[in-house]
């Protein structure tokens, strides 16, 4: 993976390679970008997630300072690793970060807002595995260590609940 | 395992077999899930353990699912590079999937026309390919697989968002169409941006042979959808059916058309150029064979060839890719000895069929 020829500073991430008439191959290397300048590659086209968050952020200061204070209560990433990353850390973060990730979705999905298709028949009452027990006694001794007693009783009967069940 | 994996290399696996609706220019159809499994995080928090718990409870679901049928399991974090390269070049893992760390499989059946791909961006990639233009029945299947799996494993899934993805432009159906393309005639006349131009109209993405970020060889093209969210999958579907692949099928045809009437000793040249090289050259590098594998192609079917097999031609796209060469020499090699190998793998393929 390349940068692109063309600003030298961006991953190239659209390749061309063109055949004039007299038989010359020219390849082109491009950023999303560049592409977009060239003409090659819709204006609109989607750019990458972080792209989206970093627009979406610049145009609020406001939204910025609220967004660095955002933390997931399940898996723990900051709204600001998201940002950095474009992954987010678990399912529990589309709530965590609703209000922000709204917008963002909202632009890379040409501003749908809600699912529509398949979805999954309820599910019949299932026993959690055994995992979900361990990532809750991880964070459990998480809580105790870091003398969070509060949350240490919820994620105790939490658990409870889970061996019971 | 990685020893099954040599016999492979010799034959083509079904969507390239090179038939159904449009093959000409429509090389297959995919369509690819996204699905997490609820109670796990997504892959960017999980540590190894986590990982690896993911990896056993998707491929125990996928075991238990009852119209999955018995599939191939492979450890893709065991493979050694070669193999993954392998898998990559038959579409059956991707390279960020081949290339990523830590635990990560795949499931695909005999045929090759499904595969599950375990821990890549997200927990299970589900996908199906069918030779040329099969969309509906492509979405068949895929529905089946995924329904199947939802009665082994509780998908993460949103009131308001749908099916949850680690990356939040996949949210929703999580699904991602794609349909593979040879536009030889348009890359010759200098009118890719018709496509190009088609494609933006209906917010469409258009890439290289093996997906994101690689480059069109041998003018394959690759024309998937960016919109996962808001609308349901047969429209999604129906965008590529009705409005979008008839449409770059008829600009390609068109062209064709065009180069055979006014311009035909050029084509013919282009066409017994690439002949002469295949039949000759001693090196040939993997982007050179691409090419005039294509420019042949595009002989066969506009008429200027009649004594190549297409499906000897199909097997040389695939088996002419670095791991499919070492792997049918049963050899590591180096860059020239690959070409070398390539060159006289080519040169005996098409001097006898």
């Amino acid at each position: 993976m390349g940068l692109c020829q063309r600003c030298k500073k961006a991953q190239a991430t659209f390749h061309l390679t063109n055949i004039d008439p007299h038989g010359n191959k020219m390849e082109q290397h491009l950023c999303e970008r560049c592409a977009i300048e060239e003409g090659l590659q819709q204006a609109k086209s989607p750019v990458s997630v972080n792209e989206y968050v970093e627009t979406f952020l610049a145009s609020s200061k406001a939204g910025a300072a609220a967004a660095s204070n955002l933390v997931c209560e399940n898996c723990g990433i900051t709204y600001i690793e998201f940002r950095n990353q474009g992954m987010l850390g678990c399912p529990d973060d589309y709530d965590a970060f609703k209000e922000h990730l709204a917008k963002l979705i909202e632009r890379a999905q040409e501003n749908a807002t809600h699912h529509v298709g398949k979805t999954p028949k309820a599910p019949a009452t299932r026993k959690p595995g055994p995992a979900e027990v361990r990532r809750l006694k991880k964070l459990l001794e998480e809580a105790v260590a870091a003398e969070d007693y509060e949350r240490a009783a919820q994620l105790r009967d939490r658990i409870g609940e889970l061996e019971k069940a | 395992m990685s020893a099954g994996l040599g016999d492979f290399a010799k034959q083509a696996g079904e969507w390239l077999r090179g038939v159904g609706p449009l093959h000409e220019i429509v090389i297959s159809t995919r369509i690819r899930l996204a699905r997490n499994i609820r109670g796990f995080f997504f892959l960017s928090r999980a540590d190894a353990k986590m990982r690896a718990d993911i990896a056993d409870a998707a491929q125990s679901g996928i075991k238990k699912a009852r119209t999955l049928g018995d599939l191939i399991h492979v450890d893709v974090e065991k493979l050694d590079e070669l193999d993954r390269t392998l898998l990559v070049e038959r579409h059956l893992i991707s390279k960020q999937h081949a290339e990523s760390s830590g635990a990560r499989r795949v499931a695909f059946d005999a045929t090759e026309t499904s595969a599950v791909m375990i821990n890549e961006e997200d927990h299970l990639r589900i996908q199906v390919m069918r030779s040329g233009l099969q969309l509906g029945e492509a979405w068949e299947q895929i529905d089946q697989i995924d329904t199947s799996l939802a009665d082994q494993l509780e998908f993460a899934f949103h009131p308001q968002y749908g099916y949850l993805t680690a990356c939040p432009t996949n949210v929703g159906t999580g699904i991602r169409v794609s349909v593979m393309l040879h536009l030889p005639a348009l890359r010759l006349t200098n009118e890719l941006e018709k496509v190009a131009q088609a494609a933006r109209d209906m917010r469409l993405a258009i890439r290289g042979l093996h997906g994101e970020g690689t480059e069109a060889l041998g003018d394959f093209f690759q024309i998937s959808n960016q919109t996962t969210l808001g609308r349901c999958e047969l429209d999604i579907i129906d965008d590529f059916r009705t409005v979008v692949i008839p449409k770059i099928v008829e600009y390609e045809q068109n062209a064709r058309k065009a180069l055979l009437k006014n311009r035909v000793h050029a084509l013919d040249d282009k066409i017994w150029r690439a002949i002469g090289l295949l039949r000759h050259a001693r090196l040939m590098s993997s982007n050179e064979a691409m090419q005039c594998l294509s420019h042949l192609r595009m002989g066969l079917h506009v008429g200027r060839v009649k004594d190549i097999n297409l499906q000897t031609l199909n097997e040389l796209f695939l088996q002419t890719q670095p791991a499919h060469l070492q792997k049918l020499q049963g050899e590591r090699l180096n860059g020239e000895q690959r070409s070398i190998a390539r060159a006289t793998f080519i040169r005996s393929r098409l001097s006898n069929n």
